[in-house]
């Protein structure tokens, strides 16, 4: 019974809540792309870029509060600069649609061009990154780091393993909760909100009802930003911030809202905890999981990893093959926000 | 009274003039239907009456009031209204939705108009929460119809509205737009069904080659021998 | 643009004008590849990057000598693996002929292919492990062929091809933007398992010292023939110097920096005759009914469709063609290095810039491909002086110690990608068909 118990606490502690809080990180990203994608129709390359300018500006704004002596007590200092980042990731999305995508929405330009013209956007952010922040990594968080400790839980129960609880887990798992409630609620029950469906549905139909598309677009483009903002910052919050770490971020986000469907935000959010679970599964070691199960006689030598860690991006990938192949149209069909 | 006129339109797709000077008129509380050939231009006209393409030369009126360069918004705002041939649902959208769209432009509590809807097609009140997209052919013509009426239009422009649809569901659609018309909406439709649609008109243009080519009462129009060798089968 | 070089050469030194030409005209090679599925049938290939690597790889396994050593290790392993994969392979294609349920298929393969891989992995990790366990330092893997690595030019195209192959097989098909994020993906695969699998490229360790093409500057040096002509050609310089020991001082400086000119020319030479070659065949081939075919298929699928065009046919030609020249770049690259570095395969760097190339010369014309390889193969190399050079200038009122002018300083490399994002941009939005557009033949 008691090594039943460990063995679950093992999986808990490795799998289950590394893989909510990068699910939920995960999930806010894709969620960010399927907006895009279902309003503007196009692949947006810098969606990586913008959660890293966000981060950024979070940590800047957490650096002045904390040369100010201004912080949180036992939460992180980075949760009151948050909401400074998310209006400058709002203004860096507007800006760029105002400048370039604007520009190519009014030409009724083919996706394509449209991905192409992200990918300029995603240089340039980049660059801006670099020259302000340059590449090095950076850790921010501050206060309290646990909320449970691995000992503290050992203690409490008197079992072999310990459960660690991060507090940036739980702010993460937190702040995914609200904001995705939010955001459904807002879809679902307002006026904007349904406005913004209608327009995604059939672009043609929503003219004629009078919906104006600048004003969607706008709209779309503030959810993105916020969006960005706190998915680039709960994930350098997490594991600590690598501005240049977000451009690989962008294939498994992608592949998250292409396996939920992608322009379907319920689809979105399963997608990103579905490549966030298999990632963290399939390159988890097993070998104490079965320790604590099975008979000593049984007892696996190797490691039982079904791949290696260093396959972690390759995984969200394969997954994403497969899904294109056996249902295209992803899990929840696609294409309709 | 309010009416919509269109004066010596001519417009088209990328520079080639479809319509060729036609005069159109639509008053309040008659049936008006457009009959003629494919490739007559038909849709052509109504279109540039909403302003979804560009005049090379002509006018709208409506009212009185010059309307030719106004946005296809603002005229649905004025009291227009208009139903796509193709793609009229919000097919992700409930029925409920779908309506609620349609009032997207309205202050005031549209519950109402609602109401006085699913009293006119009683069938989308039992579907109001699925989705427009799992209905039947004919019911996703009411929610178009239903979705277009949400602005308590004065005229209303149908492009079609029994393309492919049942006979049966056809004569329901026609019934149905009858009674619209009792509540002092002018109608204006084109209709590849002519027989039925001169049926119901109050009166009739007849398009060939983008050019008037005869108008009259629906009456006139289907006695008129040359109109029913020409398209409403002899 | 001839002129830019001869600019460089004065300013920066010969050497660095013809280190910069070198990458250009590998860069305009690759250009071409992907201008060649792109341009010619609307093609995406966002893979570059894994193309270039699996290039890469064929110039370490034609040219690096064979470790007979790790071969014995885990030589019959890695067959055994391999023999293995295959059998397991065969076996899922003939499932899913045999096998007619759809639910049922999967669940069949699925188990298949569970199995399937634990018997492998065990062979294969054993032999991986002994393999890496050679002589870990300098070697730990398989080697190669020990062949010239010029060979590797033309198996590098065929390695390249071969991974297109699979990929368009899966991708193509899907819609333009989806097969972007898959060959991204893809690309991105095919990297980290040139990462990871020590025994095959030695992975992160990184192979060094392949042998070269061309001549080493260390033996020009004491070549006889090539300190005449050093001697030769500066005849009337060395004449005026009077000190038999000063003039002997002077002739040997300029045979260091002749020779490491002659081989960077020898390089250069070699390049341009490939890139002469896949210019003929590239513009021949557009010039073909076949060519004609490829533009119509782009220009409406649905019509070619209906013409009897098999579509998705012809798109997995054009795009196993424009990775094998893809491929070809990446050997070159890679025989240039005279190493290979799979960590520095990032697709910023090789597969984004690549397609600024491409889009900047202007799609569908290979001339454009080529002026586009070199404008920003330039420019990408060229904007870290120009930008210090602006920078000065614009700082230049304030104070040598000034933060923001030491900041923006130190931030000097990363002003290329600001460079690179606006071209991007301003010819999108200004000369959307590039430099020199595609002309469009009535024919």
């Amino acid at each position: 019974m008691i090594d039943f118990l460990n063995s679950i606490i093992v999986l808990l502690n490795f799998i289950i809540i590394p893989g909510i809080s990068y699910g939920s990180q995960l999930a806010l990203g894709a969620l960010g792309v399927t907006f895009v994608y279902a309003i503007l129709r196009f692949a947006n390359f810098a969606h990586g870029e913008i959660m890293s300018f966000g981060a950024m500006i979070t940590i800047l704004f957490t650096w002045f509060f904390q040369s100010q002596n201004i912080d949180l007590g036992i939460l992180p200092t980075a949760l009151l600069a948050l909401p400074i980042g998310i209006i400058a990731t709002i203004i860096l999305c507007i800006i760029s649609d105002k400048f370039v995508f604007q520009y190519y929405r009014y030409q009724k330009s083919v996706p394509v061009v449209l991905a192409m013209v992200s990918i300029g956007v995603m240089f340039v952010i980049n660059a801006i990154i670099r020259i302000i922040i340059g590449t090095e990594t950076i850790k921010f968080s501050d206060g309290q780091k646990f909320i449970m400790k691995a000992k503290q839980f050992k203690g409490m129960t008197g079992l072999n393993e310990g459960l660690a609880l991060k507090s940036s887990q739980v702010i993460t798992i937190l702040i995914t909760i609200a904001l995705l409630t939010f955001t459904f609620w807002f879809l679902q029950k307002t006026k904007t909100g349904k406005s913004m469906r209608a327009f995604s549905d059939n672009e043609d139909l929503a003219l004629l009802s009078g919906i104006n598309p600048d004003r969607v677009v706008f709209i779309t483009w503030v959810i993105v930003g916020v969006l960005a903002c706190v998915a680039g910052t709960l994930y350098g919050l997490d594991k600590s911030y690598k501005p240049l770490i977000y451009l690989n971020l962008v294939l498994p986000i992608f592949a998250s809202a292409i396996v939920g469907g992608i322009g379907n935000p319920f689809g979105a959010v399963v997608g990103g905890y579905i490549i966030a679970f298999s990632e963290i599964m399939i390159t988890y070691a097993y070998k104490k999981f079965f320790i604590y199960l099975l008979p000593t006689s049984l007892e696996p030598s190797g490691l039982v990893q079904l791949l290696s860690t260093d396959y972690k991006f390759a995984v969200s990938f394969s997954i994403l093959v497969i899904v294109l192949l056996i249902r295209p149209s992803g899990i929840f069909r696609g294409r309709v926000l | 009274m309010n009416n919509l006129i269109g004066k010596n339109l001519t417009a088209g797709y990328g520079g080639v003039d479809i319509i060729k000077d036609i005069n159109l008129q639509v008053n309040e509380g008659e049936i008006v239907v457009i009959v003629g050939p494919n490739g007559a231009g038909k849709s052509t006209a109504m279109k540039a009456l909403l302003g979804m393409l560009s005049l090379t030369s002509g006018s709208v009126e409506y009212s009185n009031e010059e309307i030719s360069s106004m946005l296809p918004q603002n005229r649905i705002n004025l009291g227009l209204a208009f139903v796509p041939q193709t793609n009229n649902v919000f097919t992700g959208m409930t029925v409920e939705e779908n309506l609620e769209m349609g009032g997207f432009l309205r202050e005031d509590d549209i519950i109402h108009t609602i109401n006085d809807i699913y009293e006119l097609f009683p069938i989308l009140k039992e579907k109001r929460n699925q989705s427009a997209g799992e209905l039947s052919g004919g019911q996703r013509q009411q929610v178009a119809f239903g979705r277009a009426l949400m602005t308590k239009p004065k005229i209303l422009m149908l492009d079609e509205p029994t393309a492919g649809v049942s006979p049966i569901v056809m004569d329901e659609l026609f019934s149905r737009i009858i009674e619209v018309r009792k509540t002092g909406v002018g109608i204006l439709m084109v209709e590849q069904n002519a027989k039925q649609a001169l049926g119901i008109a109050d009166r009739g243009y007849v398009l060939v080659n983008g050019k008037n080519s005869r108008e009259g009462s629906g009456e006139e129009l289907l006695n008129n021998p040359e109109v029913r060798k020409s398209f409403l089968g002899g | 643009m001839i002129s830019l070089f001869i600019l460089v050469g004065f300013v920066q030194g010969w050497s660095v004008s013809l280190v910069i030409l070198n990458m250009c005209i590998v860069s305009a090679i690759m250009t071409m590849g992907v201008n060649i599925s792109w341009g010619y049938a609307g093609v995406i290939n966002f893979g570059v990057m894994g193309f270039l690597a699996m290039g890469g790889l064929a110039a370490v396994l034609v040219s690096y000598p064979p470790i007979t050593e790790a071969w014995k290790a885990g030589g019959t392993g890695i067959g055994i693996s391999f023999v293995l994969l295959i059998i397991l392979i065969t076996a899922v294609v003939y499932i899913n002929k045999i096998v007619k349920k759809k639910t049922n298929r999967y669940i069949i393969n699925a188990l298949i292919i569970f199995f399937g891989t634990l018997i492998i992995r065990h062979f294969y990790l054993n032999a991986t492990a002994s393999i890496e366990d050679v002589n870990p330092a300098i070697e730990g893997f398989l080697g190669g062929l020990g062949l010239p690595i010029i060979f590797s030019w033309i198996v590098g195209g065929f390695f390249a091809a071969g991974v297109a192959f699979v990929i368009g097989k899966v991708a193509l098909g899907l819609r333009s933007d989806y097969l972007a994020i898959v060959t991204l993906g893809i690309s991105e695969i095919v990297v980290s398992v040139l990462k990871h699998e020590e025994w095959l490229s030695r992975g992160v360790k990184n192979v060094i010292g392949l042998k070269r093409p061309v001549p080493y500057e260390i033996n020009l040096q004491n070549t006889d023939w090539f300190i005449n002509l050093i001697t030769y050609l500066n005849t009337s310089k060395l004449n005026d110097i009077i000190d038999v020991s000063q003039r002997q001082k002077v002739l040997n400086k300029l045979i260091i920096d002749g020779s490491s000119i002659f081989v960077k020319l020898s390089y250069a030479f070699l390049f341009l005759i490939v890139m002469f070659i896949i210019f003929y065949f590239a513009n021949k081939a557009q010039l073909s009914p076949w060519g004609r075919m490829m533009r119509a298929i782009r220009d409406n699928e649905i019509a070619a469709n209906a013409m009897g065009k098999d579509v998705v046919k012809q798109h997995l030609i054009i795009f196993v063609i424009g990775a094998a020249i893809v491929g070809v770049a990446g050997a070159m690259l890679v025989t240039l290095d005279g190493l290979f570095t799979p960590s520095s395969y990032r697709p910023l760097r090789f597969t984004f810039i690549i397609w600024i190339m491409v889009i900047v010369g202007g799609s569908g014309n290979n001339l454009g491909a080529i002026y586009g390889g070199f404008v920003i193969w330039f420019a990408w190399i060229e904007a870290a002086p120009i930008t210090t050079f602006i920078i000065n200038q614009l700082t230049a009122g304030l104070d040598p110690t000034n933060t923001l002018r030491l900041h923006l300083l130190d931030s000097v490399p990363y002003f290329r990608y600001l460079l690179m994002g606006l071209i991007l941009l301003l010819i999108l939005r200004y000369r959307p068909k590039g430099i020199i557009p595609e002309k469009i033949r009535h024919s």
